[in-house]
């Protein structure tokens, strides 16, 4: 990190590329939510969602030319997240396992 | 990209970073300092990843603020999944897919408006792609008052009004709240967001900007895609869970 100059610039093209992408993704998840397709329908919602939040974060962001403790920082903010929800519905899920736990 | 720091101090600059609050351009540089460098950063480099770096600290805490409301979310649709699938087939699934399309737009043009920055553009090119984020920022804000309004008339607001024709009245109350909760506070960050942009604008038309020193409008793009991030989970988990049961 010597000069001032040293920051990456996207081309446009890749902007609009990304930006394609994000489209396309949004109108993916709404065709697939027209469906029943049962419990495949949050897998591909919540993953067709991942992915564009990962585009963003990759791209608009500019994470991907981030530094090393730029990537740890985000990450560790999805992470705490994922954190919250799996002990909390850990313990929801579990309630009622053992006879008389149920509250 | 980054070399690190601390940097072992250089042999022929001793104590630099006294002579740079001072100001003196023949420290051992081979260029003056930019008038922006604050005397505590090395060079314009570190200054750049500092700021960056305080946002995406600052974005992890707005991850977890939002994180506690689609946790409220998760376990109440864990609990009445039917429930929450019936209230949300009455949201207008095409206002929220126009919302959702006009935020992916305004982080392309604010995407665009950082690039302007970054490669120097003239400061009208810069200003034009802000200006076309805040009028898609406020066409958001625009449709989600045309929502909101057709939810108090339609007695979808939890309290003493709300009346639900379904099977899941209860459930549906609950889904009421947490969508006011959600897209309030997210309304509330593009309200933010937009008041961040007319600074920003108004700072790039004083031609504030250049490759050298564009890190307001970085981190002020960082704010507002992640913004979108939120609406890019909002959107399906509000409005699309019960489509398939066909428009209401």
């Amino acid at each position: 990190m010597s000069s001032t100059n040293d920051h990456h610039v996207a081309p446009v093209s890749l902007y609009l590329t990304i930006f394609g992408a994000l489209m396309v993704g949004t109108i993916l998840t709404v065709v697939v939510a027209r469906f029943d397709l049962g419990p495949l329908n949050n897998i591909v919602m919540l993953t067709v969602a991942c992915a564009k939040a990962l585009l963003v974060v990759l791209y608009f962001m500019h994470v991907r030319w981030g530094t090393r403790l730029t990537w740890v920082v985000a990450g560790s903010g999805f992470f705490w997240l994922l954190i919250l929800f799996s002990l909390t519905m850990a313990d929801y899920m579990s309630r009622g396992w053992i006879a008389g736990t149920l509250r | 990209m980054s070399e690190g720091y601390p940097q072992a101090p250089t042999a022929g600059v001793p104590g630099h970073m006294a002579i740079h609050g001072a100001g003196n351009p023949h420290d051992g540089h081979s260029h003056p300092d930019h008038p922006k460098l604050q005397h505590h950063f090395d060079d314009m480099g570190q200054q750049a990843e500092a700021s960056t770096l305080g946002m995406w600290v600052f974005l992890v805490t707005e991850i977890m603020f939002f994180g506690g409301l689609f946790m409220a979310y998760l376990l109440y649709r864990y609990r009445s999944p039917d429930g929450f699938a019936e209230a949300s087939n009455h949201l207008n699934v095409i206002w929220g897919a126009i919302n959702t399309i006009v935020l992916i737009v305004s982080s392309l043009t604010m995407a665009l408006a950082v690039r302007a920055a970054q490669t120097s553009a003239r400061p009208k090119v810069q200003v034009g792609w802000l200006i076309a984020t805040m009028i898609l920022g406020s066409a958001f804000l625009g449709v989600k008052v045309i929502e909101y309004a057709d939810k108090f008339t339609h007695h979808l607001v939890p309290g003493p009004d709300f009346q639900w024709p379904g099977e899941y009245p209860a459930a549906a109350e609950m889904f009421y709240s947490l969508y006011f909760c959600m897209t309030g506070l997210h309304a509330l960050h593009m309200i933010i967001g937009i008041g961040i942009m007319l600074v920003i604008t108004a700072m790039a038309w004083r031609r504030q900007f250049d490759a050298a020193y564009y890190t307001p409008v970085e981190v002020a793009g960082l704010y507002w895609h992640f913004v979108d991030i939120v609406w890019i989970f909002l959107f399906p988990l509000l409005y699309l869970i019960g489509y398939h049961y066909g428009a209401h």
